[in-house]
């Protein structure tokens, strides 16, 4: 298991020097001058200059890609044209915001998918399998963005059940920064008020940015179900009187874990992508909204920052599910 | 031995003998058969039928919608702001939008930029990602290694999160959102492709075809990706749909197509800042996009379990 961990390790840093090429090489096919960009619209040649050996741009592209290779491993990522900060520190104030949305979205979409999937099989062609069935087709093809308006607009407009966006209220105090999480820093300090409205303000965006995940849950469920159902050791536990709940919660629920975990692997790098329609629709300041600001703005070191996080945190929840699968599934570890 | 196995089965809809005889119709009749008995197997499937009836719909209108809908001139931007959001009624049937254009109208032209686009990223994605997926599969261990290690690359990123670095490089517009989409889009047919080539190629008709002297090409565009098709056009179908969406989403964060340009995406960002009281803004655009991409998705399914019956669900 060690030698396992150590040699998807050493693969992840090759993909992240990869990751880091691609975004090096489209970083480099932005048209125009980067050199006269950074230094504004009234310098003169002179300051265009001076910055373009300052920062290296007069050198050929391969020592260019190194000096950037090792700044971005000091944790310099450059300074945000729009926030006037470094990147680094937006990042890390942005970052936990992203988090916590991403992880309530996956607790919404195993909790909410795995049973609805298995009340589908059990109720077979019946009318609750027909509307889960139509839950999980319709959660792949929803524009995540619209269905976050139509949330907002029904949910907090006109019933006013949820609050329209951002991550708390303008006059609730923020809990101390800790995690930079509102949720665990209010649990942190044992201030239940925040932790209660920052997690009100996360439900809208997390059940949006959990649909299409969800539907995918669904369907693997429901799938997985029907086939375990008909297996000899469910109709043996039938028949030594075992009761129906049971059967399915306690022999059938084990084999639901594997797939779900592999649709989260598959999806997680969809959710990730969302997170950038949900926070601009909900206003909710995360690493998405900053890089939608910035692309907007051709603020481009943000978005460099943005795509090098997101791709390293796929890679690493993929690490975790494969390590997660070797570990709960004793077929799959000899083959690795 | 093809059509010893389908004279034996005619008529039933049985698994195996539709996959012996996909893999090998000889005579033009066992063809016409196996046509026959795949349109059955997708008509028996409502929501395949439902899918082919969306997909079919948009595709009328994209072809003949800038000459049936009711304001033409609407479609590429005009201002009439004595009608400005009017909630739907009979002239107006999905309202119209902040300076006086008639929503229908441009949702119905709009089926025709998204058909442009989503056939545009498809497209592309299937030009370089097939070649790259026939050359990963067939070529030496230096070449599968190479391509395949980039495909991985690739597919470690979100989509969305690149496609967007490659707009703010290039800068907004629907052109740019495009190519940066295609550009996200093909390592997926590489990875496909590759493996079915991987899985084919020492099929005895591919040694029978080698050992009689077939030149590479040879049997690769006659042997090999006759056979990966089925799989293409199912991921051609499901992608058409995610396409569209990708192409929605980056119009909605104004990086795609711009205002008034009739992109449903970019009606919805513009129409999200008239929520909640000309609702009708937003809503009608959002449906288009959401019945497009579910008939693509059903469509994709109802093909697949159609053209590849050993994954049927």
């Amino acid at each position: 298991m060690g030698q396992l961990i150590l040699r998807r390790l050493v693969f992840m840093v090759f993909m992240l020097i990869g990751l880091m090429a691609i975004v090096f090489a489209i970083s480099n096919i932005a048209p125009g001058d980067p050199a006269r960009l950074a230094a504004g619209p009234d310098a003169t040649n002179e300051m265009v200059e001076q910055i373009r050996v300052e920062r290296g741009l007069d050198k050929p592209l391969v020592s260019r890609f190194v000096v950037y290779l090792t700044n971005l491993a000091t944790g310099d990522f450059g300074t945000s044209l729009h926030t006037k900060r470094a990147v680094f520190d937006d990042l890390a104030r942005y970052f936990p915001a992203t988090l916590e949305l991403v992880v309530l979205s996956i607790s919404f979409a195993v909790l909410l998918g795995v049973p609805l999937g298995m009340l589908g099989a059990v109720f077979q062609n019946k009318v609750p399998d027909q509307t889960i069935r139509f839950i999980a087709v319709s959660g792949v093809a929803l524009p995540m963005f619209w269905l976050g308006l139509m949330l907002q607009w029904y949910l907090s407009l006109e019933w006013d059940l949820f609050p329209l966006g951002g991550r708390l209220g303008i006059m609730t105090p923020r809990p101390e920064n800790i995690t930079g999480m509102y949720t665990v820093d209010a649990l942190i300090q044992g201030d239940f008020r925040a932790f209660r409205e920052a997690f009100w303000h996360l439900v809208l965006p997390s059940l949006a940015l959990s649909l299409p995940a969800l539907a995918s849950i669904i369907r693997v469920n429901r799938a997985e179900m029907l086939e375990t159902l008909n297996k000899d050791y469910i109709l043996n536990a039938q028949a030594q009187g075992i009761g129906p709940f049971r059967v399915v919660s306690a022999y059938a629920l084990k084999n639901a874990i594997l797939p779900t975990l592999a649709i989260i692997g598959l999806r997680f790098g969809w959710m990730l992508g969302g997170t950038v329609l949900v926070e601009s629709v909900f206003d909710f300041p995360g690493v998405g909204l900053y890089a939608t600001k910035a692309a907007v703005n051709s603020d481009f070191d943000p978005i460099v920052a943005v795509t090098l996080v997101l791709g390293a945190s796929f890679m690493l929840v993929n690490l975790i599910i494969d390590l997660a699968y070797a570990l709960l599934d004793p077929r799959v570890r000899s083959q690795i | 031995m093809s059509l010893e196995t389908s004279s034996k089965n005619n008529g039933l809809m049985d698994k195996r003998s539709n996959r012996i005889s996909v893999l090998a119709p000889v005579s033009e009749v066992d063809r016409f058969r196996e046509y026959r008995r795949m349109w059955a197997t997708f008509r028996k499937s409502y929501s395949s039928m439902a899918g082919l009836f969306i997909v079919a719909t948009f595709l009328i209108l994209a072809a003949v919608g800038p000459s049936i809908v009711p304001f033409p001139e609407d479609a590429l931007g005009s201002i009439h702001l004595e009608r400005k959001l009017q909630p739907p009624d009979a002239t107006h049937w999905f309202g119209t939008d902040e300076v006086g254009m008639d929503i229908y109208s441009r949702v119905v032209v709009g089926a025709r930029t998204t058909l442009w686009i989503g056939v545009t990223i498809t497209g592309i994605a299937i030009l370089i990602g097939v070649p790259l997926g026939l050359l990963a599969g067939f070529g030496n261990i230096w070449v599968r290694e190479s391509i395949m290690r980039v495909t991985d690359v690739f597919l470690s990123i979100p989509g969305l999160i690149l496609a967007i670095a490659i707009v703010g490089a290039l800068g907004p517009g629907i052109l740019n959102a495009m190519i940066a989409l295609s550009l996200v889009w093909w390592p997926g047919y590489v990875r496909l492709v590759q493996s079915k080539v991987l899985s084919i190629r020492n099929e005895t008709y591919v040694e029978a075809a080698r050992s009689i002297g077939a030149s590479d090409f040879r049997i690769i565009f006659l042997h090999i990706l006759p056979n990966c098709m089925s799989p293409i056009v199912v991921k051609a179908s499901m992608d058409m749909g995610m396409a569209i969406l990708g192409a929605a989403s980056l119009g909605f964060l104004g990086l795609g197509a711009q205002p008034p340009y009739p992109e449903w995406g970019a009606m919805i960002s513009i129409g999200k800042n008239y929520l909640p009281d000309w609702w009708w803004y937003t809503l009608f655009p959002g449906l288009a996009i959401y019945f497009t991409v579910l008939g693509f998705n059903l469509l994709g399914d109802g093909l697949r379990d159609m053209l590849d019956p050993k994954q049927r669900s």
